[in-house]
């Protein structure tokens, strides 16, 4: 794990994969959004409204995905002061936020027409829009501190806290009653769903995991040079102050 | 093709969901690029400012 602490290392890394995962989501999103909106058949219920399943049910299995990379991420800098963990869970939090938002959104637009409202107070959407919270204030508490080393560790401490409300978003729909329907597609006996809108879904599934891991490697990139930046200004202020302190 | 918009009277939500949920990826996309080249411009002029000494042991950091 510590071979991967080097920046440079990281770097060239990353620079090898970016190819492969950013080919896989433009196919995978663009194949997805084909076969979603043109070729998967209207619902016997939902009628064409289940189209929005294929961002709603990616986004929200991204958004909690993400949310584990970055609690585990931040463990793993709080423990062992890995050099590129605290800025892999950084980097993530805008990505996660932006699917958790989609994900409370389209869920807005569909429970508009099939349940009759908006939105309902009740666990699962609640404890979701709890985890947009905790996504913004992660963020947040970075800004929060001039001194990056303890920006990293109270925001690692806040991402491992609210890690305690992934389970209670898995497990609302059976601890809870709600208007939300129970899991589909991960369940003891398979998916659920009828395979002319389980393969679009799982297209957009892979393609959703592939853009994260993109859109990570350019923001893990910048906060590698960024901090590089800082550390050389800090080395040229010493310096400095060390060349007045010899006149 | 109006038939296909119109989404079985759902349009709108169908619509919305994907038109929002595509420019909100994008957006970030694009944002997270531009943010990994401008910073790595940034480091680059910072260092030119430091002595060769001094960018060996930054390089290592």
């Amino acid at each position: 794990m510590h071979r991967f602490a080097n920046p440079t290392r990281f770097l060239r890394l990353a620079a090898a994969v970016l190819p492969f995962s950013a080919a896989v989501a433009a196919l995978c999103l663009g194949a997805g959004l084909v076969w979603g909106l043109f070729f998967a058949p209207p619902d016997y219920q939902q009628g064409d409204t289940v189209r929005i399943m294929f961002i709603h049910v990616p986004s929200a299995m991204m958004a909690m995905g993400v949310y584990a990379g970055m609690a585990i991420s931040s463990a793993i800098a709080l423990i062992w002061r890995h050099a590129i963990a605290d800025l892999i869970a950084k980097a993530s939090a805008p990505i996660g936020a932006t699917f958790t938002f989609i994900c409370l959104l389209t869920g807005s637009l569909w429970g508009k027409p099939m349940w009759g409202t908006w939105w309902v107070w009740d666990a699962r959407l609640t404890s979701m829009l709890i985890m947009l919270f905790i996504y913004l204030g992660y963020m947040a508490l970075w800004q929060a501190f001039d001194d990056q080393t303890k920006a990293a560790r109270a925001a690692a401490i806040l991402a491992l806290v609210g890690a305690i409300n992934l389970p209670v978003i898995k497990f609302s729909v059976e601890w809870w009653n709600t208007l939300h329907q129970p899991a589909s597609l991960i369940t003891m006996e398979g998916p659920k769903i009828h395979e002319s809108l389980l393969w679009p879904l799982l297209l957009m599934i892979v393609g959703f995991g592939a853009y994260y891991l993109t859109v990570l490697i350019f923001r893990v990139r910048a906060e590698i040079h960024q901090r590089r930046t800082r550390m050389l200004r800090m080395a040229q202020a010493d310096r400095h102050n060390a060349m007045q302190a010899a006149d | 093709m109006s038939e296909f918009l119109s989404m079985g009277g759902y349009g709108l939500y169908v619509w919305t969901s994907w038109g929002v949920g595509i420019a909100l990826m994008i957006a970030l996309l694009i944002q997270s690029v531009s943010a990994a080249r401008s910073a790595a411009r940034e480091a680059e002029a910072t260092e030119q400012l430091s002595p060769r000494r001094r960018r060996r042991k930054a390089e290592v950091e």
